[in-house]
Parts: C-alpha cells; structure tokens; sequence
C-alpha cells in the first residue's frame, strides 16, 4: 500500500495516531482495516461482542484480561485511536524513531512491561496482590494442574519477587524480577503492511 | 603451577610412548606373525646350512611356547584404540594449559597435532589408516556427530526461527555454490593460470562441496562466546540443514559433469530431485522417531536396554536414508528430536542420564578424530598445488557468502520480529567455517575428474583457512563489535509464568489483528500432541505444565540448599566452610561416598526426580550436558559435610543464631511461622543419639521433597514445616527402600497422607508415614 497521505484522509486523526505511536500509513491503513471488520455493527467502536466473534480468541486463556486491555475504564466501547495506541505497544523496539525520548514511546520495554502489569493488576491499585497473581494462573492452567499446586507455584513466586515483603508486587519489583528476560523480544509482533 | 607441570611432563612422555607405538604399529606395516615352535627356543638362524647332516639328528621337541606375539589378530582394532587414545591425550594436554582453548578453537589444536603426527608417519613413510575413505567417514564418523546435534537442539528458539534458518540453508548453498562455480570458471578461462581444462560442470561441483558450512567447526568455535541466541540457531541449523541441498547439488552435477550438456529437463530434475531428497528425509526421520517412541512405551521392565533403542533406531534412520540417497542427515536430526521428547519421558532417569552421556561421548570420539585425521591426512596426500585456482577460490567463497548473507537478510528480514542488524550478519557471514564434511565429499569425487588433486587440495586449503584464520579471530571480533551475546541465566518461577503470560498476550493480539502467527501452529501442534500423540507413545500421558516442573525443580533445590546451610543441629562451622569450599570446587569431580545409606537415599531421590523433566536450556553448551547434576552434588556434599562433622565431634551446642534470617521456607504456609518450626528443631535435637541424627536428617529431608512432590494428598490444610518427631525407637539402619514407579507414587497419593506430621504434645508422630514404618 502506498503511504499516500490523501488516502488516510477518512482516517480520523491519521497523522497524529502516526507521529504519536510510530505506526507508518500503511499500517494504519490496514489496521483500519481491520478494526472496520471487526466492527460489526459499525458503531465506530469494538464492544465486547466484536471481540467475542473473534473465533481464536474465544480460545485464549486471558482473552477477557486482554479485552480489558482496550477498554478504558469507564468505557465500553474501544475506538480506533484507543485501538491503535494498545497494538503500538507490540511493534519491535529497535524502531528508528527518536523523535520523543524513549521513555513516551509506546514499544519501549518500560511501557511493555507495563501492559503486562496492568494485566495482571485488575484493579488498577499499583500492585499485584496474591489473589490476581492466582487468578492469573488459574486462568492458565486450570486444566492442567489442581489449585493447591498453583498456589505453591504463586507462593513461589511472591517470595522471588516481592522484595519488600509487603505481600503485593509493585510495578518496581515486577519489571526487577524479570530484568533478565528480553521483553522486546518476547512482546513484539511483526506488523504486516 | 608445579602440579601442572608434572602433568605436562606425564602428558608427553605418555604422548611420545604412544606415538612411538603408533609409528611401529600403525598403517600398512608388516606384520610379523610369529609361529611358536623350536626355533624361538634354539634360535636356529635359517642362513647357516648344516655341512654335514648329523648322524643321530636331535628329534625336535614341541616345547610349549612360553611367550607369543600374534598381531594381525588384534591389529585393527588395537590400531583404532591406540588412535583414539591419542587423539583423546591431545583434548586432555590442551585443557591442561587452560588458556590456550579461550584463544584457539579446540579444532585447530587437533588438526596441529594430527599435522605432527602425520609428518612423523610421512618421514617414517607410513600410510594412514583408511579412515577418511568416504564409506567410513559417512557410516561411522558423522552420525554420531549429527545424532548429538540433533538430540541436543534446542527446540524452541530452532522452530521459532525454522523459517529463517531453512531459507539460509537452501537459498543459501544454492547462491554460494552458483556463485563460486560460475566465478571459478571465469577465472578458469584467464590462460596465465593453467587452469583452463576444467569445465563449468566441474567447477559448479568443486564449488557445491566448498560452500556448504560446517556445523561441527562453527560450534566448536562458537562455544566460549556464546553469542545471541538467534544467530546461534541460524548457524546451527544451517549447517544442519545445508546437507539436504549439498546432496542434491553434488549428484545433480556429478551426474553432469559426464554429461557434455545440460538440458532444462536435468535442472528441472534437479529440483524434484530436492524436493525428494528433503522431504523424504524428514519422513523417515519422523517415522523412526516415532517407532522409537512407541517402542519405549513398553520398556519399563527391561529398563537396561532403554539407551538401546535410542542409537538403534537413529542410526538405522540413518542407514535406510542412504539406502535410497535421501538426505540422512535430515532423516537423523528429525528422528533425533522426534524421538527425544516422548523417549525422555518413557523411559527410566538412569536411561535418560544414560543416552545424553553416551551421545556426547560418541559425538566427541568422532569429532576429534575426524580433525584429527584432517590433520594427519592433508601430510600424507599427494597434493597439486596451484597458486591461482586456490587464492580464487578462498576469495571467492569469503566474497559470495559475505554478499549471500546480506541480500539474504535483507530479504527475509521484513518478515522476522527481530530483524538481524548489520553486526549480527557479519557474525553470520564471518562464521561460515568448512570442516571434514567437505573434506570427505571431495575425497569422493570420481577419478574421471582429471584435476581432482586439485580440488582436494583447493578444499583442504579453504578448510585450513576458516578453521584456523577465521575460527582463532573470531572471538576478539565478536567481543570487539559487540556482538549481542545471550544471558542464559537461570531461569526463575516469575520469568516462567510471566513468558507464559505474554506468549497468551502476544497470541491474542496477533489473533486480534487477524495475523498468521506462529503461535497459531504451536497451539495446534499442541492440542494435537495431547490429544493424540502422547496418548498412543506415552506410557503415562498425563501432562505437566513447564511452570509446575520449574516450580518442582527449584523446590527440591532448595530443600536441599536449605539442609546445607548451618541449622544449629550439626556443626556449623565446618559445614560453612566446607560449604564455600565444595562450591567453589564445583567444577572438579565430585568423590563418592559408597555407603548403603547414601546410595539408597540417592535411589529414592532419584526415583522421585523422575517426575521432573529439566526444561531444556534454550541454548545448550555443545561438550557438558544440560546441567542437572547440580542437585545431586549438592546432596552428596550434604553428606559429606555431615559425615565429617559426625566424625569430628559429635555433640555440639545448638548454636541458634546462626540460623540465617534469609531463610525461607517455601511450604511454609501462611499461619506457621518460621519461629515454631525451628523450636521444634531445637528441641528434638538433644534426645537425639548421632546415628539417628544422621537418619533423622535425611528423613527429614526426603518427607520434605516427599511433601513437595505429593501435595493436597489428603487434603490437609495443616500442612507446615514441622519436623517429624525424633526416631529413637527405631534401629540405625538404611532408611526404608521404597521404590515408586509413577504409577505407584501416584496410586499412594490418595492412601498415604503426606510427609509433614504435626506432632501431638506427647512427641508421637500423629499418623503413620510410610517412611516411618
């Protein structure tokens, strides 16, 4: 596709959902696509139903915490520059953007990390209890392994990772416990055009 | 330093004996076979006629022979020994002097020595053994070296880049054996080099042996640097892969060369031809994998012979891909990593430890051997030197694969996640070493070629170069630009449940977007593995999550970590101390402690860590085993601190403080504190006698991993890290033998409650545990 700016003009917003998350025009476009396609009924918004009738999702052991990912609290329906700014989190890190400092940039490791984070963290308090790190694996790998065996595997956890010992995971002590993991490598998808 | 020299000295004398022995021995010497019989005896020289016959002739008496010699009997394999012992003195000499194996590859040692040996039999006007004829070579030398490969791969990261690394193998011999044939014959029509008789077709066959990259010589050199993952797999592969395309290339111009003419019907041949070769090869891999699969499901009474099948199956994997000259190198890997995932869990933990020692062994004894021969052979042969063809030829096989890699890259990279950089593709390109495979195949060429003693040495020389230029400068390279090295750090609980998560988070975005991923494949092969595959070759097909045995793993780790550590019962002191030293001694042999009790614990541990399944490492150090031996060394030097402890003195105060506050008991559940648990310790501790204190650690120890591994049976909620009651009652002895198959330990689950006891005021265990009785 051509990165034609006229062509982006039914686009709301296009050039600056483009400066603000690095996406080129033609990954707009497609994405534009796409969230046309999944909108149903063409409310202009993703709601819980477009998302459902995703088949391979319905399949995904976190779908509804991903869903949520989207949605702003308050909200209930996801628009596209919402849409856009949640999948600008996934591009590879290694992009030739400099413009802003690597902190605001949306695929930087930091701002990765905490997508994850805000995933595990459902009532947005700042830290991760031991009852949504639970969930979580629950979540998982119900049909694999009994409660009690989770509940070690969290117990586990908790003691790697919670340093303070406050019985919660601050973001802090989260993105510690995986400093030695390649997040940008593990959280990146390569966006087709 | 004076150690090391007594050593060395040993090393060399025992060298110099060998090579001696060698010299007389080996090669085409005559062999003198000796007969028994009078002549030893009288020492009758057969020159001196009698003059005269004498009157009354000594009868000859058939005097038993007290010393005989008959060497043609034992000769070949007393010669293959005497080789391989020498080879194997030379590895050992170089990791004596430990810093000559950080600057120079292993390989070029071996080819060093094999290069001094083989002047020795030049000038002694020996010939070399018959070992790199092409029939042994390919038999009996590199399947061994393959089968390590492949059993060894890691998995993972090889099916995640499975793309990239098959593009490079086959796109890429194909460009680097187009490109050099083409530019050699060019070169070939300059007069001034003497060169002209050689014909395209012969010149694109030279240039398919020399292009293929070697994976024994890369990963031999990429070992101490330990650069990023992705390359690593990319090379690996590679010159896994490349065989494929290396076969088909070499008959398809071997078969042309005869041939005046080429027609578009051979090229199209040609490429059914790979289609054939590859494909058939991962569909004999496959299918022995999983006939070997099948075949351990039933092992579990005849637990010896387990290894067996691994090397039967694989080699005949092996054997029947040439049989119909399909690719066997294909056929072995695939069968390799077929078959190592369902074998692993079949068969017994011995077997297991069994098949990985043995396949590294095999692996090593030909790899050293196949440089050390290169070594010994290039003295030994007779060689045609011509400056021009070989200086071209090194140049352009540096040049092509340089501009293969780039254009390569610069094609594939849209569509990988990580992008290689320019860095990452000049360690690509600058690690493209030739070893004893293209050797081999030169050796192979048929004699109506009439320049071939060119190209065998045009093909020793490109090997000579890479092997040692470019394998000795490679490391100050890679360090110098910085290359992005991989942090295979161990892997801890949060790392695992958080990849998990974001495998989930990345799958349904990609699901989201609408986007092919390659999780999508991953999830599929998955459901179709436990729903189908595990069920038919899996003796006991329930599934574990990769979490869980991590969680378990590191469990056991620390149960152990933690009895090592001072708890105030035994000594502290010595413990600490021998504690530091063990642990900085961790990579010199551990000893043995061949008592009945240790072995039988060691037993009832290792019947226990059968449930666990070590993650393979992504990425595997290509001469030590995936290191599971950790544990065991700390259990054994567990028992070697109590024992020197037991014996140095006996009763000791209980030295309360030292008990570290780091201390974390991770059953502990939340209620128990960490205070009650040690009172309970202390107390035990004085009505304890020595012996029982012995037994009672241990038992401790195992109800505490016997607790790990059976948890929620009986579904107490009490469950706590309360010692057991102290045993007096019971007579000093081996703790009882228990002896769980999988099934068993799972079957007592449910009727055997738990290790951990709480303990009534009166000091008596409340319920019975089996280990007790």
């Amino acid at each position: 596709m051509g990165s034609n700016k006229s062509t982006l003009q039914h686009i709301p917003n296009a050039e600056e959902l483009m400066e603000e998350t690095g996406f080129s025009a033609a990954h707009i476009q497609r994405l534009y696509d796409r969230f046309q396609l999944l909108d149903r009924d063409q409310m202009g918004g993703l709601r819980n139903e477009d998302f459902e009738a995703i088949p391979e999702l319905v399949t995904n052991p976190i779908k509804d915490r991903i869903i949520g990912a989207f949605l702003s609290p308050g909200k209930d329906m996801v628009d596209f520059p919402s849409f856009v700014r949640v999948l600008a989190h996934f591009q590879p890190t290694n992009s030739k953007r400099s413009k802003t400092s690597s902190q605001e940039q949306y695929n930087s490791p930091t701002r990765k990390l905490q997508f994850v984070f805000q995933l595990y963290d459902q009532d947005r308090d700042g830290k991760i209890s031991k009852t949504e790190m639970l969930q979580v694996l629950q979540e998982m790998l119900r049909m694999e392994e009994t409660d009690e065996q989770l509940q070690s595997v969290m117990e586990k956890a908790f003691q790697e990772a919670d340093l303070d010992q406050d019985d919660a995971i601050s973001f802090d002590e989260f993105k510690k416990s995986l400093e030695k993991l390649d997040i940008s490598e593990k959280m990146s998808i390569g966006f087709l055009c | 330093m004076g150690r090391l020299c007594i050593l060395g000295v040993r090393g060399r004398t025992a060298w110099c004996t060998l090579l001696l022995l060698l010299c007389c021995s080996g090669g085409d010497c005559e062999s003198e076979t000796r007969t028994p019989g009078p002549t030893d005896i009288q020492g009758v020289k057969p020159f001196h006629n009698e003059p005269q016959p004498q009157p009354f002739p000594e009868e000859e008496k058939a005097n038993m022979p007290v010393f005989t010699m008959d060497y043609s009997r034992i000769q070949v394999p007393f010669e293959f020994t005497l080789w391989v012992l020498l080879a194997s003195f030379a590895k050992i000499g170089f990791h004596i002097y430990h810093k000559i194996t950080i600057w120079i590859p292993e390989s070029c040692l071996l080819i060093c020595i094999g290069l001094i040996v083989g002047g020795i039999m030049h000038s002694v006007k020996e010939k070399p053994p018959a070992v790199l004829s092409s029939d042994v070579f390919f038999l009996y030398m590199l399947p061994p070296i393959v089968l390590d490969s492949g059993y060894f791969m890691p998995t993972r990261p090889f099916f995640e880049n499975v793309g990239t690394v098959l593009w490079y193998a086959v796109v890429g011999s194909l460009w680097n054996s187009v490109g050099i044939g083409m530019s050699l014959f060019a070169i070939c029509q300059i007069e001034a080099f003497g060169v002209q008789d050689i014909n395209l077709q012969e010149n694109l066959l030279f240039a398919s042996i020399i292009s293929a990259v070697d994976p024994v010589a890369a990963l031999c050199v990429f070992e101490d640097i330990s650069v990023n993952e992705q390359i690593y797999i990319v090379i690996f592969g590679e010159g896994l892969f490349n065989d494929a395309v290396t076969v088909v290339l070499y008959n398809m111009f071997s078969y042309v060369a005869d041939i005046p003419a080429v027609e578009s019907v051979d090229v199209f041949l040609g490429v059914a031809r790979f289609c054939v070769v590859s494909l058939g090869g991962l569909l004999f891999g496959v299918l022995f994998g999983i006939v070997a699969a099948f075949t351990t499901r039933f092992t579990h009474n005849s637990r010896q012979i387990e290894p067996l099948f691994v090397f039967m199956y694989s080699y005949l994997a092996y054997l029947v891909a040439e049989l119909f000259a399909i690719s066997s190198v294909l056929s072995i890997i695939t069968c390799a990593i077929t078959m190592k995932y369902y074998v692993e869990e079949n068969v017994s933990q011995r077997s297991c430890t069994t098949i990985r020692h043995v396949v590294k062994v095999l692996a090593s004894i030909s790899e050293t051997l196949i440089f050390f021969f290169l070594g010994v052979v290039t003295i030994t042969t007779e060689h045609e030197w011509n400056w021009a063809y070989i200086l071209f030829t090194l140049l352009f096989a540096f040049i092509w694969r340089g501009l293969g890699i780039l254009v390569l890259t610069q094609i594939i990279n849209p569509f990988r996640t990580i992008p290689f950089s320019f860095k990452d593709q000049f360690g690509l390109a600058y690690s493209g070493l030739r070893g004893a495979v293209c050797f081999a195949l030169v050796f192979t060429l048929p004699d109506t070629i009439n320049r071939r003693k060119l190209f065998v040495t045009a093909s020793i020389a490109i090997i000579f170069f890479t092997v040692f230029i470019q394998g000795i400068s490679i490391r100050p390279i890679v360090e110098y630009m910085n290359i992005r090295r991989s942090n295979n750090e161990k892997y801890n609980i949060n790392m695992e449940i958080h990849s998990r998560t974001m495998e989930h988070i990345v799958s349904g975005i990609e699901d989201l977007c609408g986007q092919w991923s390659h999780y999508y494949w991953k999830d599929k092969f998955k459901k179709f593995n436990d729903r189908i595959l595990r069920r038919i070759l899996l003796r006991d097909s329930r599934a574990e999550s990769s979490i869980v045995s991590l969680y378990k793993k590191l469990e056991l780790q620390s149960a152990i970590e933690m009895l090592d550590t001072p708890m105030g019962d035994l000594s502290a002191a010595p413990s600490v101390v021998s504690l530091h030293d063990e642990m900085k001694e961790a990579s010199r042999p551990k000893k043995k402690f061949p008592t009945a009790d240790v072995r039988n614990m060691h037993n009832i541990l290792a019947k226990n860590m059968y449930k666990i399944r070590q993650k393979t490492l992504a990425y595997t150090n290509k001469y030590k085993l995936p290191d599971e031996s950790r544990t065991r060394e700390i259990l054994i030097r567990r028992h070697s601190s109590i024992r020197r402890s037991l014996r140095a003195s006996s009763f000791r105060d209980p030295l309360s403080e030292n008990i570290p506050k780091s201390q974390r008991y991770y059953s502990l559940q939340p209620g128990s504190d960490l205070e009650s648990a040690f009172a309970l310790r202390r107390r035990s501790h004085g009505r304890s006698l020595m012996k029982v204190e012995f037994l009672k650690q241990d038992i401790v120890m195992f109800s505490y991993i016997m607790g790990v591994f059976c948890p929620g049976a009986g579904g107490s909620s009490t469950r706590s890290a309360i010692p057991l009651s102290p045993i007096k009652e019971r007579s000093p002895g081996p703790a009882p033998h228990r002896t769980p198959t999988v099934q068993q330990s799972e079957d007592e689950e449910g009727a055997m409650p738990h290790g951990w006891q709480p303990e009534d005021p009166q000091g008596n265990t409340v319920s019975r545990n089996p280990l007790l009785r």
